[in-house]
């Protein structure tokens, strides 16, 4: 339970930059998101939060202490890696109880037993408890790895993207287990993910990052509906936002020469004729990918719709967003 | 994970590839074989031509190894009151009595508290060593640990007149100690450069994970990377061990009484009263007994994957 504060955080390695002056404050008990391609720089910022690694300039405060100089674990943080680290030398049970065991907590055994016992029971991991670690599949390795930090109570949960590799039924699970874990305990929680709804659905606030630097934090709401720019518009939304021409449908904003429709904003029966060159049926929704002029659109129909390929479809923006040259928003 | 090969071999591949093996244990096992067997012929039987394959068992090769002997004339021994053991009978039938215990086992522990000296010590500095160079950044590390390789490019012995002399000096001459710190430099630079390489298969994952979960930096490499590190310091004991305990030329050189091992004290046995290649042979037999159990107690070791698949790559 604990307020984080980046400030001005830069990190290199080598020549690559990672992070450049990356200001964020994290509020106590929220669910912060970090959206960004490979290489945008989340993990590093993990890693700086953990005291992994050392910021080259800048200073991580926890609960208003500069921590720049504690080692992890005097930082009392907790972190899902990713490639799950489990100990393979270990038994499930004793990964998980690992951290419990540090001679930071020393937990007496009656109390181990107990956590980890209700920890695997939320995880669904009970009757694998026995097993060596290697003798898991990806999605229970991955279980283990997300048990081994909520077993402990740290001031921070730091996951790195730790749903991925799980199946659909076991995600959607686990998202609003995670959520209900984090909100009853009133943890902080900075949670690295490539998945939208992830994001949407457990932040309350979500970090934008491009190459290295923190381009926009607000709720999720607000990345979604106003963005800064075609950058921050493009993480989240799926179907992703269409870039057009700004001109295609008429007059613009002053210095807009893009125009960015989430396939919900485009309005169909008027408008600018487009070709249908595919259907696709979700069941709760359907995609219509249309080709307009030059430029492929996508857009959601009716569930029900009867077009087809090779149809003509006619449509026009609705709330809009504009871009100027740089792929600022320009309002 | 595993590889698996397209077809499953025939059975006349397996067999065939079965035969092979086979044959190819025989070859290596034929010396062992022969230096067990020679242990218990009696000397006559051992220079015997063409060789005994078939011979009646004496233990005359183990008594003579573990005794100190002396002849006496005919009427002496006959003078003898009856002999208490069968090793003394044995002794007797030959014309000779038993006039104490040889220095062979003394010799052999001095080969056990070097050798196993060495190789803990090797292992201890080595581990820690690689360790370090595995893991953080160490000023002109390529170069440290091309020096530390460099001295294994020349034959160790080339340096035994300065090390005799270094030994003679600081009176490591003889000594336990000196034996142990002399095999414990040859044998660094092989533990060191093996060590590290299995220590760089340890995804650094492990201790960060360990970092985060309240451990400190050692506790970290304690708990979690030396038990995965077990494999690999298994099978650089068994080489450790190997070399300090059948090193001739240094033991040779610098030891003489109190510290002298077992393999420069096996010849000696060759020129006291005859060719007794029974007790040589009987002398070899038993200085293979530690390091054969030594690998079959790490053998689990050598054999077992532990760092398999708990990292996803």
């Amino acid at each position: 339970m604990a307020e984080v504060v980046l400030n001005g955080i830069s990190k290199s390695y080598g020549d690559q930059v990672a992070l450049e002056n990356v200001s964020l404050t994290i509020p106590d008990g929220s669910f912060v998101v970090l959206l960004g391609p490979t290489g945008a720089g989340k993990t590093t910022t993990l890693r700086m939060v953990s005291g992994l690694d050392q910021p080259d300039n800048g200073e991580i405060l926890i609960n208003g202490q500069a921590v720049n100089k504690w080692t992890p674990a005097q930082r009392n943080v907790a972190m899902v890696f990713q490639q799950y680290s489990l100990y393979p030398h270990l038994t499930v049970r004793d990964n998980l109880a690992f951290p419990l065991r540090s001679p930071i907590l020393k937990t007496p055994a009656d109390e181990i037993t107990r956590k980890v016992n209700d920890v695997a029971e939320v995880l669904q991991i009970s009757h694998k408890l026995d097993n060596k670690a290697t003798a898991l599949s990806g999605g229970e390795m991955q279980r283990v790895s997300i048990g081994r930090a909520l077993v402990r109570n740290p001031d921070i949960f730091l996951m790195d993207e730790p749903l991925s590799s799980l199946d659909a039924k076991l995600r959607s699970d686990l998202r609003i287990e995670l959520k209900r874990i984090q909100s009853s305990l009133g943890a902080t929680m900075l949670y690295v993910t490539h998945d939208q709804v992830e994001a949407m659905t457990m932040a309350t606030h979500v970090g934008v990052l491009d190459h290295g630097k923190l381009v926009q934090f607000g709720t999720p709401r607000e990345i979604y509906e106003d963005p800064v720019s075609i950058y921050s518009a493009s993480r989240l939304g799926t179907p992703k936002i269409n870039v057009l021409p700004a001109d295609l449908f008429g007059a613009t904003p002053a210095g807009a020469v893009s125009i960015g429709l989430r396939p919900e904003h485009i309005r169909t029966g008027e408008g600018l004729a487009g070709q249908v060159t595919r259907v696709e049926h979700l069941g709760d929704q359907t995609r219509v990918h249309l080709r307009v002029q030059t430029h492929d659109v996508i857009t959601l129909a009716d569930v029900h719709t009867t077009a087809k390929v090779g149809d003509e479809m006619l449509i026009s923006p609705q709330n809009p967003l504009y871009f100027n040259a740089q792929g600022g928003r320009v309002k | 994970m595993s590889s698996f090969s397209v077809t499953e071999p025939s059975k006349r591949q397996k067999w065939f590839a079965g035969s092979l093996v086979i044959l190819y244990a025989l070859i290596t096992i034929m010396p062992l074989i022969w230096i067990i067997a020679t242990g218990f012929k009696s000397p006559s039987d051992a220079i015997a031509y063409p060789p005994k394959v078939f011979f009646e068992p004496s233990m005359e090769g183990y008594v003579n190894l573990f005794t100190s002997r002396t002849r006496l004339p005919a009427e002496e021994l006959a003078a003898l009151p009856p002999s208490e053991t069968w090793y003394q009978e044995l002794v007797r039938d030959n014309g000779m009595v038993i006039t104490g215990p040889s220095r062979y086992g003394q010799r052999f522990l001095n080969s056990v508290i070097i050798g196993f000296g060495s190789t803990f010590l090797s292992i201890f500095l080595g581990t820690l060593a690689a360790y370090g160079f595995s893991r953080f950044k160490v000023p002109i590390k390529d170069d440290l640990l091309f020096f530390i390789l460099s001295t294994r490019m020349m034959p160790p012995i080339a340096v035994a007149i300065p090390i005799f002399l270094m030994f003679r000096q600081i009176g490591l001459s003889d000594s336990h100690l000196g034996m142990i710190l002399l095999y414990t430099a040859v044998n660094l630079s092989l533990s060191v450069w093996l060590l590290k390489g299995f220590i760089d298969e340890i995804p650094l994952e492990y201790e960060e994970a360990a970092l985060i979960d309240g451990y400190t930096r050692f506790q970290a490499f304690y708990k979690v990377v030396l038990p995965q590190a077990a494999t690999g310091i298994a099978s650089t004991a068994i080489f450790c061990l190997i070399f300090a305990w059948n090193e001739y030329a240094f033991a040779v050189l610098l030891t003489s009484g109190n510290a002298q091992t077992a393999p420069p004290f096996i010849p000696t046995i060759i020129g006291a009263g005859g060719k007794d290649w029974p007790a040589v042979a009987a002398g070899a037999t038993i200085f293979l007994i530690p390091v054969m159990i030594f690998t079959i107690l790490l053998r689990k070791h050598l054999l077992s994957g532990i760092t398999f698949g708990a990292v996803r790559k």
